[in-house]
């Protein structure tokens, strides 16, 4: 492979692990609290695409509509949590984890009757598509803006997990729900606290996916969420760092083994489940994780 | 009364039901019927490992494309499979697969489904819990992608069509009796209470010796056999097949089925499935264009709005669904008592 291509699928990869690492830490986020893989989240993303494209084309700038669109995707999660996991926080696992996939049927199914489910074009504004050429590397300016948001978002989860009151608090969940309680902390509005950074982050994902592959459609969280959460799971699910890195290594991956192959091009959705089952096979854990049923952020 | 003249006397009902059923509705409503039919058969199984087993998963969608793909390849003669292709010519071992009789095309479809459930299980029951669920999830998109990408053996998206074979509801309805017959016998036998065991506490099985992978790779290739049967007689009846069918969306309506009728109840499970197959059909008018205003597009997605609903309230408030674990026979041994 020539160098300048070399280059180029790095900045791809980079872009891409970028988006998969946004969206798994929700995922971790979630299941380091609650013990659930929210299957909703994926959609979240979708939500927060979708938001944007509304107001964007409502005449909103895109700027101001992209905070929107966070900000109603955070709502959505919260609301998720209030009404469809909170009355199942004592019941066995497997009815929440149903609950979970009928929201997530029926945020897709919302948005296809109220946006129909043919694909919808994306044009974001020039600034953000504007393409450099650096030598032979083509550079759309999103390309590079993606990892460096990414980057400074996980400062600040980390951050809020390591340094702040609330961080605390979201730790000392993932041990052990009763016990914190019993010490005094809101535990419910702890975990609404979760769904909002959780939702918010994979609303930003979303927005990024949109911008770097212009069409979005009510279906497009179903597999970049499953590749996100396969992402959380290779890293070590309930591991915040873990989340990020294995979202880069699923992204970096997904560039290069089609670069490199091209007739396996068709079969990108499907690497992540090989990962997947490759990584619950010999590595539970994940890269991160420490045990899959105690896992800590 | 005995219970082998009760069992007589369900039979003999339900063969009278099955032999008349053609005479008595219209074509529509015999296709209807016949749909139905499938998916009871095709919730049947999956709630033998869903409900009874309690291994959450959601490969339904998988194991039904196997067998409608295999059943569907079997019966196209050759030369309108050279004709169908239009991507790529069939690979030679397409063209080779041949039979006139549907019961040989059905079975195979079941087999294979079985063979790949047998090599499924290796890998995916050293997980649990929700990790199985998404594992399995995986496993149908898989199939899909495997579908589309390998235009030599299943014709690509384009799919297969004009799948014509004389199928009438003696075979729907023959096999889902033959299904039911077979799973309450499972559930009654020690195999079932195995299978209960490891659903109520799989560790306290494990420590009873029952060996719970093996219990719960017998639950999945059984599941998959008469889902892939299942898969075979939807190929026939509606005659064309793309891998867009066997997407998530058969494993949702499944899910919905088994949840309703209470995971872990056969008679539950036939009960919903004529609720949830009849109320998709009375509320088809959801989906025309202009409904709610909404504009002149037409809109699939309401229908399956209304019934994540329903999925959610059930979850919500009546977690057991419509009998719980229990047959609706036992509630009738109760007041016995």
């Amino acid at each position: 492979m020539d160098f300048s291509i070399f280059l180029q699928q790095l900045v791809n990869g980079a872009s891409l692990g970028s988006m998969y690492a946004l969206i798994a830490i929700g995922y971790t986020m979630v299941y380091g609290v609650l013990r659930l893989i929210n299957f909703a989240h994926g959609d979240f993303m979708m939500v927060g695409a979708f938001l944007t494209l509304f107001g964007y084309s409502a005449g909103i700038p895109f700027e101001l509509s992209v905070l929107l669109a966070i900000v109603g995707s955070a709502f959505i999660g919260v609301m998720t949590d209030k009404i469809a996991y909170k009355p199942l926080r004592d019941a066995p696992k497997i009815s929440l984890l149903i609950t979970a996939i009928g929201i997530s049927f029926f945020l897709e199914n919302l948005f296809i009757v109220l946006f129909g489910a043919t694909p919808k074009a994306f044009n974001a504004p020039e600034y953000l598509t504007k393409v450099f050429h650096v030598g032979e590397i083509y550079l759309p300016i999103s390309v590079i803006i993606i990892p460096i948001v990414t980057v400074l978002i996980l400062t600040f989860i980390l951050y809020i997990l390591y340094k702040t009151k609330y961080g605390m608090a979201i730790r000392a969940l993932a041990f052990d729900i009763p016990t914190v309680k019993l010490m005094g902390v809101d535990a419910d509005r702890i975990i609404m606290i979760v769904f909002i950074i959780g939702s918010s982050l994979a609303a930003i994902g979303g927005i990024f996916y949109a911008v770097s592959y212009p069409s979005i459609d009510p279906l497009m969280g179903i597999i970049v969420g499953l590749k996100a959460f396969a992402a959380a799971v290779l890293g070590g699910i309930g591991s915040v760092t873990g989340a990020v890195l294995g979202g880069f290594i699923l992204g970096f991956t997904e560039i290069f083994v089609v670069a490199m192959f091209p007739e396996l091009g068709g079969y990108k959705d499907a690497f992540a489940f090989f990962f997947l089952i490759l990584v619950l096979l010999f590595r539970p854990t994940g890269i991160m994780g420490e045990d899959l049923e105690r896992s800590r952020f | 009364m005995g219970s082998l003249v009760r069992n007589s006397i369900f039979i003999a009902v339900a063969v009278a039901f099955i032999y008349f059923a053609g005479d008595v509705f219209g074509s529509y409503k015999m296709f209807l019927i016949n749909t139905i039919g499938i998916y009871a058969i095709l919730a049947l199984s999956y709630n033998l490992i869903n409900g009874v087993t309690g291994q959450f998963s959601l490969e339904p969608n998988g194991f039904v494309a196997i067998g409608a793909y295999f059943t569907a390849i079997l019966l196209l003669s050759t030369e309108s499979k050279i004709d169908m292709y239009a991507l790529v010519d069939p690979s030679p071992i397409v063209l080779s697969m041949h039979t006139g009789s549907l019961a040989i095309a059905l079975l195979v479809g079941g087999v294979a489904a079985t063979i790949i459930a047998l090599l499924l299980s290796l890998p995916v029951f050293r997980v649990r819990g929700d990790y199985l669920a998404i594992v399995t999830l995986g496993f149908g998109f898989i199939i899909r992608i495997f579908a589309i990408n390998n235009p030599e053996f299943t014709n690509g998206a384009m799919g297969l069509n004009d799948i014509s074979s004389s199928i009438n509801f003696y075979w729907v309805g023959g096999i889902l009796l033959i299904t039911f017959i077979v799973m309450l016998n499972i559930i009654y036998s020690k195999y079932g209470r195995a299978m209960k065991s490891v659903r109520d506490d799989e560790d306290a099985a494990t420590a009873m010796g029952i060996n719970t992978f093996k219990i719960k790779t017998l639950a999945f290739m059984t599941s998959a056999f008469f889902e892939g049967i299942g898969g075979g007689l939807l190929a026939v009846l509606i005659t064309t097949i793309t891998p867009d069918q066997f997407s998530f969306l058969l494993t949702f309506q499944l899910l919905i089925i088994v949840v309703l009728g209470g995971l872990g109840s056969m008679s539950g499970t036939l009960i919903a499935t004529i609720l949830v197959m009849v109320g998709m059909e009375a509320l088809r008018f959801l989906d025309e264009p202009n409904i709610l205003g909404l504009g002149n597009e037409a809109h699939p997605g309401l229908r399956m709005v209304i019934f994540s609903v329903i999925l959610i309230v059930v979850m919500l408030f009546a977690r057991r669904g419509l009998l719980g674990d229990r047959e609706l026979l036992d509630f009738f041994k109760k007041s016995k008592k």
